[in-house]
């Protein structure tokens, strides 16, 4: 069965994400990050910043939520069961601090198929509270036997 | 501020993810799927037991980064390719190596295996210093 790129170009409704400073260290703690702009809000208040950091890879917190939708969007037929997560990409821009208000927007850069693989592309954008973009995902879901 | 030079590897991230990690970074990234956190669900679909979240392996790939660069706002992208799968109790180790620096900008092309095998390859850092 060939893959169906109608879908292309669709775009999905924003996602809101509330940065909190709890979230912020749990998810630190998790990955390892001892850096104290990640965990010590005295820290990061001296090193300019309003609040704990996020670190960079938080930026799945507040994303990967805006990606959902697309991959069960019954207009992409995307079988979920055969899929694997087989490239991921992220672009930043300024730092996310806890008290951030972060709006993620989802949408279909590509579906193609290449020997009996379906890939499937989606792209996240997220601004910040002030209009800033702070990151942009790119999520190749690669699905086994299409 | 870092001192990378082109050619050079950055300092290794070594890290043995244990027993509970998966729960814990479910719980902390909202990704429950029970290939990482249900041992009898894994084996059920074919897996050798619970794996690790790719995105967890490659936040230890961005942490090897930014530890490297001097702190977080330093990474500016980083693009991984997941392969194979991760377990839990097997150490993780991620290596770097410094391609190129130009106009304040580093590359750096780094990997993250487990047990030998690359369970990140091709990965792509762009460090602003």
């Amino acid at each position: 069965m060939p893959v169906n790129a109608k879908a292309v170009g669709k775009q999905y409704e924003p996602v809101q994400y509330a940065v909190g400073r709890e979230k912020i260290r749990e998810y630190a703690r998790a990955v390892g990050e001892t850096n104290p702009l990640h965990l010590d809000v005295e820290a990061a208040r001296a090193a300019g910043y309003a609040d704990v950091v996020a670190p960079p890879m938080f930026a799945v917190v507040f994303s990967a939520p805006a990606v959902g939708p697309p991959i069960f969007d019954p207009e992409i037929e995307l079988n979920f069961a055969m899929m694997v997560h087989g490239a991921q990409e992220f672009v930043w821009g300024p730092p996310v601090v806890a008290g951030d208000e972060i709006t993620t927007t989802a949408s279909v850069k590509d579906i193609s198929e290449a020997d009996g693989r379906g890939y499937y592309v989606f792209e996240s954008i997220s601004t910040n509270q002030r209009g800033e973009q702070v990151c942009r995902g790119i999520w190749t879901n690669i699905v086994r036997g299409v | 501020m870092s001192n990378l030079q082109a050619g050079q590897p950055i300092p290794e991230v070594r890290v043995t993810p244990d027993k509970y990690l998966t729960n814990r970074y479910a719980g902390a990234s909202g990704d429950f799927n029970p290939i990482h956190i249900d041992e009898e669900f894994a084996k059920m679909v074919g897996l050798p037991g619970r794996i690790l979240h790719g995105l967890w392996t490659m936040a230890q790939v961005a942490r090897a980064q930014t530890d490297a660069a001097g702190g977080p706002e330093h990474l500016k992208r980083l693009s991984v390719q997941f392969r194979g799968m991760g377990v839990p109790e097997q150490e993780v180790v991620v290596t770097g190596t410094v391609r190129e620096i130009s106009g304040g900008h580093a590359i750096v092309d780094t990997v993250a295996e487990q047990a030998g095998k690359q369970i990140i390859r091709n990965a792509e850092a762009e460090l602003e210093l």
